[in-house]
Parts: structure tokens; sequence; C-alpha cells
């Protein structure tokens, strides 16, 4: 998922960044694909407990404003090693960085579920040391059951959330609570409503209406699906990954397909609901490079990430839920109050299904896309 | 004497080559930015329509023609052609509008010329997103114009004015018409007015002035107007996200939609290379214009 810090009110600026970028997306966790048995995963390197860190530095890649912006100072103080923050704008340009062969400098990266599933079947990552994040143990044990990576096995999920429906209370009649009230939607949210622009999400209303798989594969179940989709079209006001919050403060719309950070519930009269029919669930994790000269640090990194004063600033500021239960309960209870999508729990976010990457299959969500759009 | 015959040719061929050396110092900085960062950066991303989509993106190196066939389908032909006629309408509308701007500029006082360009550049000076979210917050249901409207009771509830390609033309010709003005004023300017003066001695109506005379030694002008508006409107892909509502799509959001998250770039390359030889068409279309003017 694009990441603006302030979700909340998107300006005008964001959306600069927004518009080129933000369509590539949120990512999620992988269904019942599981990495593992692809046999990548090699050993695990030696690494000594007692390596003297302060030899060792530390880059990053990350969205921007997805960590708080003084973490190489704490770190410097806490860790005594140099951290080393480097930007990326999408998981996509992550995964070029990331693939572009040589030795990319780079130790840890934040990338969505799916990504590093992808990562790992390259053989590109490794495998994590537990015993040097004594913080897992702050985690949900929700979080160690993601599909893409039971157990944490290479990765460690940083936030999480879902899709679901944003939609103004005072201006519909009735709360919507299923994805046909998006894809046919009451004649008092005609023409005000938009969906998801982003191939995998424009495609998740009707998937889940028609009670399919978020990771279909099936070309008749995408036909029904590009059906209901086209169906869908004349009604909707427009698709829209990055406005939709203004949109519906505004009062343009009444009713948007939305991440659930996203929804800006701060706002008296917009609520959130993940409809009945079930929506996906997205993680954002951290990955260590299986090029890393600085593993020993880069796992004390991650370790220090897991700490709810870190944890707990990236729910407090970014405003995802973040997987980690100490630093949840911190998380100021007004804070909690005002944004209804925070006070999911980790149980209700695993009903979701876990979007994985395709592989060349993929590219069928690509043409639907296209199609969809492209339709009079 | 055979002596100096050679003597003179060696100072010959070295005032050539110093000749030679004086030129490529002065071509060199810009020959090398041509050459890095436009020669080779084309030529990659020509060469990737070639092969084979790589799963994290990038290309895998396997000859194939299927970019190819592919962007022969309808779906995506459609689009194409889609971009051509939304790209030609704005220019249309933006050379008509234009025209008589450019002509009137030209007839002013030289002081009021001056002024009057500051005016057609200015909104230049502002952020070009930011001049197409205002034409949200004008036609928007609740927006400005809508509410205007309803007020003066002139409709019952508000006009869908927004995300349509109506709104699409009208966000390119306002951000592009400024390009279109420019260069027809230029031509008009530089016009001899007594060329005018001849025709209408000569017994020519203004209409037929206008016909016979300006039009055709503006022509340039107006050829250079329209590829200016009519490129960057084709290759748009912010316009029909933000005033299309996403509703309708142009080549460009298809071929940012290829690079940025099908993670497709053969095929995102593709798109670029049929946008690229509409573009070459007319270019030399234009310097055919004005080789002839």
């Amino acid at each position: 998922m694009f990441r603006a810090r302030s979700p909340r009110s998107l300006p005008a600026a964001v959306l600069v960044t927004g518009l080129a970028l933000a369509v590539s997306a949120c990512g999620g966790g992988s269904g019942d694909t599981t990495a593992a048995d692809s046999g990548a995963t090699a050993a695990a390197a030696q690494l000594n407990p007692n390596a003297d860190l302060t030899k060792q530095s530390v880059t990053v890649t990350v969205w921007a404003d997805y960590t708080p912006k003084e973490l190489p100072e704490k770190v410097k103080e806490k860790l005594k090693f140099d951290l080393k923050v480097t930007l990326h704008d999408t998981n996509e340009v992550a995964m070029a960085k990331l693939t572009s062969g040589a030795d990319t400098g780079i130790d840890v990266a934040f990338v969505s579920g799916q990504y590093a599933q992808a990562l790992n079947e390259a053989g590109l990552l490794e495998p994590l040391h537990p015993e040097l994040i004594p913080n897992l143990a702050n985690l949900y044990p929700e979080a160690k059951e993601l599909a893409y990576d039971k157990g944490n096995v290479f990765s460690v999920p940083y936030t999480w959330g879902t899709t679901g429906i944003c939609y103004r209370s005072d201006l519909v009649k009735t709360p919507p609570a299923s994805w046909n009230d998006i894809l046919n939607p009451p004649a008092d949210a005609e023409k005000k409503v938009t969906m998801m622009t982003t191939e995998r999400w424009l495609a998740l209303p009707a998937v889940k209406a028609l009670g399919y798989s978020v990771n279909t594969r099936s070309d008749e179940e995408l036909a029904k699906v590009k059906e209901k989709l086209l169906a869908a079209k004349p009604h909707l006001l427009g698709y829209d990954d990055t406005t939709f919050g203004d949109k519906l403060k505004s009062g343009e719309a009444v009713m948007v397909e939305a991440w659930d950070g996203w929804c800006p519930t701060t706002e008296k009269n917009i609520k959130f609901v993940v409809p009945k029919e079930g929506s996906d669930l997205w993680v954002d994790t951290m990955v260590i490079l299986k090029s890393s000269k600085n593993k020993e640090a880069a796992h004390a990194l991650i370790n220090y990430i897991l700490s709810p004063e870190i944890h707990g600033w990236a729910a407090e500021n970014i405003l995802y839920k973040v997987p980690n239960k100490a630093a949840m309960d911190q998380v100021d209870a007004k804070l909690k109050a005002d944004n209804t999508p925070l006070q999911m729990t980790p149980a209700q976010l695993l009903q979701g299904e876990s979007i994985i990457d395709l592989g060349e299959d993929s590219t069928k969500f690509s043409r639907l896309q296209t199609e969809v759009k492209a339709a009079k | 004497m055979t002596s100096s015959t050679v003597s003179g040719a060696a100072a010959g061929s070295r005032s050539h080559r110093s000749r030679v050396i004086g030129r490529l110092a002065f071509l060199g900085p810009g020959l090398t930015y041509l050459i890095v960062f436009l020669l080779i950066p084309l030529g990659m991303v020509l060469s990737y329509t070639l092969f084979r989509r790589g799963r994290f993106g990038g290309v895998v190196y396997e000859a194939t023609g299927e970019n190819f066939t592919r962007l022969l389908e309808p779906l995506y032909l459609d689009v194409v052609v889609g971009s051509l006629k939304l790209a030609g309408l704005a220019t249309l509308v933006a050379l008509l509008v234009g025209y008589p701007t450019a002509y009137l500029i030209a007839q002013l006082p030289r002081k009021w010329k001056t002024i009057a360009l500051v005016a057609i550049v200015l909104p230049f000076w502002t952020n070009f997103l930011v001049r197409i979210y205002a034409w949200i917050v004008l036609l928007s249901g609740p927006g400005l114009v809508n509410s205007t409207l309803v007020k003066l009771g002139l409709v019952d509830k508000p006009l869908e004015l927004l995300y349509n390609e109506g709104t699409i033309v009208t966000g390119l010709v306002y951000s592009y018409l400024p390009l279109m003005v420019l260069p027809l004023y230029a031509a008009i300017e530089k016009l001899d007015p007594q060329l005018r003066e001849a025709s209408a001695n000569l017994g020519a109506r203004p209409a037929r002035t206008f016909v016979s005379v300006t039009l055709p030694l503006t022509l340039p002008g107006i050829v250079t107007g329209c590829l200016f508006v009519f490129v960057p409107s084709f290759g748009n892909f912010v316009i029909p996200e933000l005033l299309g509502g996403g509703r309708s799509i142009m080549v460009g959001n298809l071929i940012r939609d290829q690079f940025l998250n099908a993670r497709d770039w053969p095929f995102g390359a593709t798109l670029s290379l049929a946008l690229l030889a509409v573009l070459i068409v007319l270019l030399l279309l234009q310097a055919w214009s004005s080789r002839r003017a």
C-alpha cells in the first residue's frame, strides 16, 4: 500500500506521489501457498550473539514516514551502530532495489507480505534467528499465524490491516454491510460510490461478493468477476485509491472502498465496516537480506523496532494497527476511541484472506483492471 | 620546395584537426548528455519490447513477439485510439480558443501585450496538480458551480459535471492552452500588416484575407501550437485519473500501470513505443509544414 504518514487528510501534495505511485498498492500476506516449500530457504548463517555491533552499520529501505524520523539517532544511542535509512515509494521500487543482482548494500527491507514471500522464494532472505530478537515475545500469537510465513521464519510483521467500506453515516439511510452495497448501491448512494483502482483491490468487492478467494486464478471465476464489475461501473462516481477520504468528507461520495487506516473515522459521521462476505488481510513486514554483512546488527535493529516505544509510534502516527500487543496496549485510549479501525482485534483481522503474489497469473488481474476501466 | 609543400599540408591538417577538436569540445557536453540520458535509456526501453516480463518486474531476456500482438488486441488499441481522440479534441478546442486570443494579443499596444502574455503564462507558476484539483472543487456535486446553480434555482439537483470524458478534455485544454497561445502569438506577431493591407487593397474581404493570407502564413505557428498541446495531452495520466475519476483510461494510465503495478515492463515499453511512433509522425508533419512556410 502506498503510505502517507497522515492518511486522514490527503493533501494535494501527497497526491503528486500518490497518483504516480500509490497505485502500487498495499500488500498482503499470502494465502495458503507457502513459500517454505520452494526450498529456496538456505541454511541460516552462523551468527555471533556477542558480536561487536559498534563495528557494524545497517542500511534499511522503507516507505517515507513509516518509521520515526529520529530512529537513526536513537539506534546510535541505544545500540551503538550507524543506521542509514533509504526510501522506496512502493513495493515495486523496493523489489527493483533488492533484486538488481549485485550486492545492494541493503541489510533490512520493509516490504509487504507477498513480496517478502517472493523474495524468500528467490533465495534472497536470511532466515531469522529468533534468539537474537527477544522482543518477538511482544507480538500477538496471531502474528505468527500469517499464511505467507507461518512462524515468522523469514519476516517479522510491522503493520497489518484490511479493506472495507468507509461511509457517511449521515448520508446513507441504511449502513452498508455487504460488498453488494458498493457494487449495486441503493438509490441514495447512486453515483456517489468509489472503488479502488489497483488491480487486486479493484476486484476485491466482486470477488468476495461472489464468494471466491482473493487469490483466485480461475478464468471462469474471473469472467464472472469482470461481469459484476462492469455492471457496477455505471453506478460509480469513479475509481480512486488516493483521495476517497476527501471525497467522503466533502460529501461527493457517501460510500467508498477503503483501506482501514485510510478511512477518516475521526470525522464525526464517517464510519468503517468490514463487509459480511469477508475481506483481505495485508501485512507489511521487515526482512533481513541474505547479502547483509551486518546480520547481528540487523537483528538488533528489528528487536529494537519491536519495542513498545518504536512500534507504538507506528500505531499512533501512521494509524495502522501493529501486530505488537505491548505496543497496542500503550496506544492512547482517546486515539483508539476516535479511530475505530484501530480497535479491530487480531482475531478479527485474521478472518481476512491474505493476498499473495500470483506469479504469471497476476497478469490476469492486470488485464481485468484494464478491461473494466477501459469499458465505456 | 617539396619540403614546403609537405609542411603546408601538415599545417592545413593541423588546423583542420584543431577545428574538429574545437567542435567536439563545444558539442561534447550536450552530446554526452543526449547519449547518456536520452539515447541509452530510450534504447533500453525499446529493447524491452522484445522480451518477456520478469516476475518481480524487469525483463527476462527471452525473445518474444507477444508484446506486439498484445498491443494489437482491441482492448489496448481502443485505449490508444480513445487517447488519440481525447487529445485531438483537446487540441482542436485549444486551437479554437487560442487563435482568437493570440490574434487579439498581437493587436494590443506594446504595454498591454506584455501584460497579456504574462497573464497567459501566470498559471504555470502554480503547481499543475493544484490547478487540476481546483477543477474538482469547482465542479464536484457539492462544489461551487453546482451549489450556486442550485441556490439560484436554475437546477433542482446538482449536475454531474465531473468524472467524464468532457471533464478530461476541459482539464487538458485548461492545462495546455498557454502552449497553444504562445507559438500562435509569435506567428501572428511577425506577420507583416502590409500584407493584409495589400490583400484589402486588392479587394479581398476580411474573411477572405484571413483565409488566404493570415491563416497560411501562421500555419507553422498553428502546427507548433497543436503539437505542444497534443503531445502532453496524449500521454497524460493525471488528468484522466483526477478529473476523469479513473472511469476511463488513456494510454498514459496504461503505461503507468504496466510499470508501477502490473510489473510488466516489456508491455509498458511496447505501449511507450506506440506512443513514440505517433509523436514522431506528428513531428515529421510539423517539420514538413514549417519547411513549406
